[in-house]
Order: C-alpha cells, then structure tokens, then sequence
C-alpha cells in the first residue's frame, strides 16, 4: 500500500506500476484533473490547501478501508497539494485484485471518501484573476455536536 | 490549560489568522472552546457556530474534554480529490 500527500508533481506512471501482480487479473487507475471551469466559470489555475498530518493519516485509514474492500493491499493513492494548472493530475489512485469488481470498489470508496472526509481545500483562481475557495463539501456532523 | 487552534482555508480568511492560543479552564469541552474562540475577536465572531473540529488530528465531537497542549482545528467543508 502506497500513500502519499505531496507538493511534487504526480508521476502517474509510477503509481500505476505500484500496484499489479501475477495473481492480479485487474488494475484500474483513476486520475483526478484540474478541469478548466467550475460553476459555469472559467478556471485558469487552483491552489490545494491540506492540514498535512491529519490528510496523510486520513488517507492512509481510507486506504487501509478501501483495502478490505479490494481484498490485496495492492493499492496506491498520492494526492497533490500546492498550485496546480489547468490539466495537472490532482489525485492518482491505482489498485489491483483478481477479478475487476473489487477494483472497481475499492478505487470509487477511495475517491468518495476522499471527497467527503480528507482535509484538504481547493482555491479555484477565475479569469481576470479573482479567486475563492471551492464551496466543497460540509463533513458529517462531528458526533455530539449537538446538530 | 492552553489549547492552540488552528484555522485553514476560508476559515483561515475569516478570521484573519492561521492560529490562535486559547487559555481555558481544566475540564473544558470542544463546545466550550469554540465558544470562546468565536468571542475572542470580532473576525473570528464570523465563524460558523458549530464548524466540524479535529483534536490532535482526529475529527472530534463536541463534548471531548480537552487537555493542555491539545491542537484543535477547525475544518472548513473539504475541496479534495
């Protein structure tokens, strides 16, 4: 199992040959990129923002989940953080198992989970160069929050 | 006790710093903490009243009691992936 959180550029290549075996029937790789518009907008660039330690302790308990699901430990997920252009690979993942079905399962829950829990926040900078933070996702209530 | 919280991202923007330490009595609660964080300046008056938290890392409920050193921070909706 590979993970990582990093400012470096993805090497997708590396990622995907992480993963795969001889008793393995299946890889699948997911890339996540930075598209060139968000709400209608035109996008030029983003900035990814992590609370470093905890993402990289969320992404490894993801993994270590998504690992069950998949049946190996053959799985990979490196996500960037720092200033991306449009077309950089934000988010790689690769896994392999036997037969396709758990691949597929495990490779979506880490990108789903990715998506609700890990700590990381994304500034989308517009033409004529304003910029915000991506509305993204509220996280469930912390228990006893009283909500 | 003294806990050090610490803000990201719009909340970081909101309140106009990455972090602040706060002093609170023995046996407060995350509850207690956003609490005072929320009345110690008038920016920081501008975060939600229950913004998800994470103590030392891990996400938190608002009844924790907190310890001396603890780091609490506070987690803006997430933008991952």
């Amino acid at each position: 199992m590979y993970v990582q959180i990093t400012s470096d550029p993805i090497q997708v290549s590396e990622v995907l040959a992480s993963v795969g075996s001889s008793a393995d029937g299946a890889i699948l790789l997911f890339t996540g990129i930075v598209r060139n518009h968000s709400e209608g907008q035109p996008v030029t660039a983003v900035q990814y923002e992590a609370y470093r330690g905890m993402a990289e302790q969320v992404l490894r308990e993801i993994a270590q989940e998504a690992s069950e699901r998949l049946g190996t430990d053959r799985l990979a997920v490196v996500h960037r953080v720092g200033d991306l252009a449009v077309g950089d690979v934000s988010v790689a993942i690769a896994v392999s198992s036997p037969h396709r079905a758990e691949s597929f399962a495990a490779c979506r829950y880490v990108i789903e989970e990715i998506k609700v829990r890990l700590p990381v926040w994304k500034r989308e900078r517009f033409v004529g160069g304003e910029a915000r933070w991506a509305p993204g996702r509220a996280l469930a209530p912390s228990p006893a929050a009283g909500v | 006790m003294r806990v050090r919280s610490l803000f990201f991202a719009a909340y970081r923007d909101l309140a106009g710093r990455g972090e602040l330490d706060v002093e609170l009595p023995p046996g407060a609660t995350v509850s207690d903490l956003v609490a005072v964080v929320r009345r110690s300046a008038e920016r920081l008056a501008g975060l939600p009243a229950q913004p998800v938290v994470a103590v030392n890392q891990e996400y938190a409920g608002y009844e924790q009691h907190l310890r001396d050193g603890d780091e609490v921070a506070f987690i803006p909706p997430v933008a991952g992936g």
